[in-house]
């Protein structure tokens, strides 16, 4: 089963972050901050990260950057997923390694359509009702 | 919602717009038709239905783009985009090469996502491109979808579904709380009103026809007779590109599929010819709508 981390200081956002996850048959993991994440993936690298930017401690973009140096740590996919919805916070976290972006608020269908578009599940094609 | 009521808009649907509702789609007809009635300062269903009886065409065609528009995305289901840039693109730029030319239809273009994620795949192969004349007609039976898709002005949830972040950042500009496509990609899409089940042969031919997600509102005979007048507006080595629960296949055999290529469909050189099939197929509709 492949792993997702999900990155948010808010435990209300984590919870349906994990719904959805699960339901599209992820395992995971949580963490609050970029620091605990970074910890996370010190000891185990997630298939997936869901990141939010501004948290304590150590905010989603610092997270990223640190991710990436480490070994194997260009390997995650990672999506932003954050009120941060202009174009200059976007480029930086696709500068910065990004995979994806997402503007909250979110709901299922957008981190569906995201994870397909960084090939972390297949594309299912949409029937009209 | 009383039988006769239903049965009336039923047939004022599939008369106006083709829109082939079977017998238990009341819920459809009223989730969509009672928020335009409050508009219209109805009670209900049944003052709509008989201020329609009394012959509001205004109203009519409300309540014909009410019940046929349908949400879209942009690159939805990614297969038919994955088609055009590596099956069509590239078998028509050594088609056309001495033309240097292509038309391109999205025969129901709705609210612009589908004609404006052609442009940027056409836009994204400039390199190849230069030189070139490239157009995309994008039609819809509804005003209203066209005017929003002139406009290209999109809500945050509808640019993060099907388009990928870099094309956001890269053709799009936040405006307010919305996302406007680049004026460049705009000028790309020309625009028009049509009705499907009309004569569209003034359109001229084309070499790429994306008609998604729309036959499957029609019944048989009109989807035949549509196909029969695609095929006549299409290059003879042309493209067509159906929506993922459509096909051509037991209906007719003027277009054949690519096995390898789920959803693309190519002209049939060996379709037995057969005369203009546009009034004869209309008329059938109209007699069995009024039977």
């Amino acid at each position: 089963m492949r792993t997702c981390l999900v990155v948010d200081d808010s435990s209300v956002v984590r919870k349906i972050a994990r719904r959805i996850l699960e339901e599209m048959a992820f395992e995971v993991v949580e963490a609050e901050d970029g620091e605990q994440a970074l910890e996370i993936c010190q000891r185990s690298l997630p298939d997936a990260v869901l990141l939010d930017w501004n948290m304590p401690v150590m905010d989603g973009y610092d997270f990223l950057g640190r991710l990436r140096r480490l070994p194997g740590g260009e390997g995650p996919k990672v999506v932003f997923c954050t009120t941060e919805n202009d174009i200059d916070h976007i480029s930086r976290a696709l500068n910065a390694g990004a995979n994806e972006y997402i503007m909250k608020p979110f709901d299922k269908d957008i981190v569906s359509a995201k994870f397909q578009e960084v090939g972390l599940i297949q594309a299912m094609s949409s029937e009209s009702a | 919602m009383n039988q006769p009521d239903y049965d009336f808009l039923r047939k004022l649907l599939r008369e106006k717009s083709g829109l082939d509702l079977s017998a238990d789609k009341q819920y459809l007809i009223e989730s969509r038709l009672l928020p335009l009635a409050r508009k219209a300062g109805l009670a209900g269903i049944a003052d709509l239905v008989q201020k329609l009886k009394d012959g509001s065409s205004a109203l009519i065609n409300q309540v014909v783009e009410a019940m046929t528009t349908n949400e879209t995305f942009f690159f939805r289901d990614k297969v038919p985009f994955d088609h055009f840039r590596e099956a069509i693109m590239p078998e028509l730029l050594r088609a056309r090469a001495n033309r240097k030319s292509l038309r391109i239809w999205c025969a129901a273009g709705s609210t612009g996502q589908e004609p404006y994620s052609l442009a940027m795949c056409v836009k994204e192969m400039s390199a190849a491109l230069s030189g070139w004349r490239i157009e995309i007609l994008s039609t819809d039976l509804s005003q209203e979808v066209l005017e929003k898709s002139r406009a290209g002005l999109y809500s945050q949830f509808e640019v993060q579904r099907g388009l990928p972040i870099q094309l956001l950042v890269k053709y799009f500009k936040q405006v307010g709380e919305l996302w406007q496509i680049n004026p460049e990609i705009r000028a790309m899409v020309q625009h028009r009103q049509l009705n499907l089940l009309h004569d569209f042969s003034q359109l001229g031919t084309f070499d790429v026809i994306f008609c998604r997600n729309v036959l499957i509102y029609f019944d048989q005979d009109t989807k035949i007779n549509i196909f029969g007048r695609l095929a006549k507006a299409m290059e003879p080595d042309g493209f067509l590109v159906l929506g993922a629960a459509e096909t051509v296949v037991g209906l007719t055999e003027v277009f054949k599929p690519l096995t390898e290529r789920r959803g693309l469909y190519r002209p049939n050189a060996a379709a037995p010819a057969k005369p203009a099939a546009g009034l004869s197929g209309l008329q059938k509709i109209a007699s069995m709508a009024g039977r």
